[in-house]
């Protein structure tokens, strides 16, 4: 088996998900780590897919469905071993008034301190005259949840956010 | 003593509704022996149900001193236990024995009241928070069938904590 990061995007609509995953079944191609989400009016599959042959016969394999609901569709082909699987052990809430720069302000404190992130999810909501952003960062920090804490003091002031900091620990019962 | 052999899922016995106990017998107290025995050989070491086990009882047990030194209740042998209160709630990162390799987050209450009997059929109650409740909360579910998968909520859900909500 090779393996391939699939991208799908589409106008959002029933029955992307189940059309996509259908065509890679048959084409004997299995599912690993998935994001599948709507983003503004479009939805977005990112995935890693095991294939068993050449890419060629996955995307033969996705075209009706592709044809029938208008997406666009990327594969690449990866190597099957992860440079770093750190797991994350901190993550970072961040909430305020949306305006320019919070994203860059936040990740930039973060990148200071060798922080690699693993997975960010944000939304942009209220109304549109007290927009809120609300942004969930999960990652490993090398240093400890402690040298997050103190790295986004300054950008509570600054970006005038609220920003939690808190450990993630598996705790195995 | 002896370490018991733990069920993993997907096993169906896993999803059994466990039995109350009614006899408080030396085969009770064996079992709990060898029950607490397994559970500090575990890779958590901090809490076990004998539906994990395959016996399909209502007994837990949680002993957090590995995690909180003893900051807590130490080792709570908790018979037939029953939530009595609870209150607010927190996101957690839970892994279990009998679902290895895979973590997921699940709310559970902060604080709870529980009661239950001990190994010698006594009436006990127990007030736990943070840890100790969550640890105490993922074995009770254990007795009804269900594993931490059954609660299993996405990372957004975390932003609908409140900082200061009203009880």
């Amino acid at each position: 088996m090779s393996q391939a990061l699939l991208t799908v995007i589409g106008e959002d609509r029933p029955g992307i998900v189940a059309a996509v995953t259908q065509a890679l079944f048959t084409a004997d191609c299995s599912i690993g780590d998935a994001s599948m989400m709507r983003l503004g009016g479009y939805f977005t599959i990112m995935q890693v897919i095991d294939y068993p042959r050449d890419l060629g016969s996955v995307e033969m394999a996705l075209d009706p469905a592709i044809k029938r609901l208008n997406l666009r569709v990327h594969l690449d082909p990866i190597s099957s071993v992860a440079l770093t699987a750190d797991m994350p052990n901190t993550r970072v809430t961040v909430y305020g008034a949306d305006h320019p720069g919070i994203v860059a302000g936040v990740t930039g404190a973060l990148a200071a301190i060798g922080f690699n992130v693993i997975d960010l999810e944000s939304e942009s909501s209220g109304s549109a005259e007290r927009p809120l952003y609300v942004m969930v960062i999960q990652g490993y920090a090398p240093e400890g949840v402690e040298s997050v804490r103190k790295a986004v003091v300054p950008l509570r002031e600054r970006e005038g956010v609220e920003i939690g900091v808190h450990p993630i620990e598996a705790a195995v019962f | 003593m002896a370490v018991l052999s733990i069920l993993t899922y997907p096993d169906p016995r896993l999803q059994r509704k466990a039995e109350p106990v009614s006899v408080f017998d030396d085969d009770l107290h064996h079992f709990v022996d060898d029950l607490t025995e397994t559970m500090y050989a575990g890779p958590g070491g901090v809490g076990i149900a004998a539906p994990q086990v395959d016996r399909p009882q209502r007994i837990v047990i949680v002993d957090v001193r590995p995690k909180l030194g003893e900051d807590c209740h130490g080792l709570m042998v908790l018979i037939n236990p029953e939530l009595a209160a609870w209150e607010g709630m927190a996101v957690g990162r839970e892994g279990c024995m009998s679902v290895p390799d895979f973590t997921g987050n699940v709310i559970r209450a902060e604080r709870i009241q529980v009661q239950a009997q001990d190994a010698s059929g006594r009436e006990r109650s127990y007030e736990c928070e943070g840890f100790e409740a969550r640890a105490v909360q993922h074995e009770m579910d254990h007795l009804d069938g269900f594993l931490f998968l059954d609660r299993l909520v996405s990372r957004k859900i975390d932003l609908f904590r409140r900082k200061n909500y009203k009880k």
